[in-house]
């Protein structure tokens, strides 16, 4: 398939869950998902993230990697309503345990095509039972 | 839901991640590294009891045998699968969750 | 081959995509172009800036489709189509223009 064409919809959506746990430059992981998605974004389903565990630390801002030799690939995360990845769910359980609060975390927004694109926050914050939930309704899980 | 965990509970906290947001009726495979969660008297032990009844634990055979675990060392409530199980875990279950 | 420019090389990949993002250049540019079959017109770098412009924000070169919606939304639907697009960049305008760009392969490729 040419990568200059949209790939067609199967006309039947499935619920695909990215699930990040890790911090973003000890291992490859959290670069690895990132550019997962990116890419199944290409393929018309219905997708959204989860970020618990030291996952969180891969949206706090203020990242500057120019110290360590590795990409800073944290604003990518800000170009996901672009790719139409408008969900991302952030554990408040594991922000608390690593003194985290919503201040800390990148601003991550969409534009909402439905609603005049009026620009909206991606990040929506749940707890541990409500992310059990989410994570009960997909179809497929992915987990870095 | 098939949760999937590899990882030593006494390295990583992969396993209590898991448990924390396994739902009641989930089943827990145990694999590689992970198959440590299932021994019983350990310093997680008590905590993996806690969800028992709650969650159906499984260990794979072939990685506790590898790791010279015996079924009497498991913890009340373990079942042992071959791959043959493990593959009838995935099948009956509509989504299953790789905890890495 | 590696690109020439006023007596230095810049070392590419074996798609043409240069391998050293600081190494780019508005001349550089001109020859990436060059071995395209594209002369450098003011709606071509009006593309090849916007694009350089979203690596810098967001640090990854968009896919095609993404492109296209972006550049719509800033320029316009005059800019923001497959044809006004293609028309520019005949083999794609996320790949050839990115590679006019000193920016790498688009993310969101399959």
């Amino acid at each position: 398939m040419s990568m200059e064409e949209d790939l067609p919809g199967t006309g039947d959506q499935k619920k695909f869950l990215y699930v990040n746990r890790r911090a973003p430059y000890g291992t490859i992981y959290a670069l690895e998902s990132l550019e997962v998605v990116l890419i199944g974004a290409a393929f018309d389903q219905d997708v959204s993230l989860a970020f618990f565990d030291d996952g969180v630390y891969q949206i706090v801002k203020d990242q500057d990697t120019s110290g360590i030799g590795m990409k800073n690939f944290s604003p990518t995360y800000r170009a996901l309503g672009d790719y139409e990845v408008t969900r991302l769910y952030v554990e408040k359980e594991s922000l608390e345990e690593r003194g985290l609060t919503p201040d800390d975390l990148m601003e991550i927004t969409y534009e909402d095509e439905d609603d005049d694109w009026a620009e909206k926050p991606s990040v929506r914050l749940v707890s541990r039972a409500e992310l059990s939930e989410v994570m009960a309704e997909q179809d497929v899980i992915l987990s870095f | 839901m098939l949760h999937t965990v590899n990882k030593s509970p006494f390295e990583k906290s992969t396993f209590e991640s898991c448990l924390n947001h396994a739902r009641p009726g989930d089943a827990v495979l145990l694999i590689e590294d992970g198959v440590y969660g299932a021994v019983k008297g350990t310093a997680v032990s008590g905590q993996v009891a806690k969800f028992n009844g709650d969650l159906k634990l499984y260990a794979l055979g072939p990685d506790l045998a590898a790791r010279g675990i015996k079924d009497a060392s498991l913890m009340e409530g373990v079942s042992v699968v071959d791959y043959g199980g493990f593959v009838d875990l995935v099948a009956k279950h509509d989504v299953s969750q790789a905890w890495l | 081959m590696p690109y020439q420019m006023n007596g230095t090389t810049v070392e590419h990949d074996e798609e043409g995509y240069i391998e050293e993002l600081d190494k780019w250049s508005k001349e550089l540019a001109e020859i990436i172009a060059q071995d395209e079959n594209i002369d450098m017109t003011e709606e071509h770098w009006e593309v090849v800036n916007f694009l350089r412009d979203y690596y810098e924000e967001y640090q990854i070169a968009p896919a095609v489709r993404v492109l296209i919606k972006s550049i719509k939304k800033s320029m316009g639907k005059e800019k923001g189509n497959n044809k006004y697009l293609y028309t520019l960049f005949p083999y794609g305008p996320a790949k050839q223009a990115c590679k006019i760009a000193g920016l790498p392969k688009p993310t969101g490729c399959v």
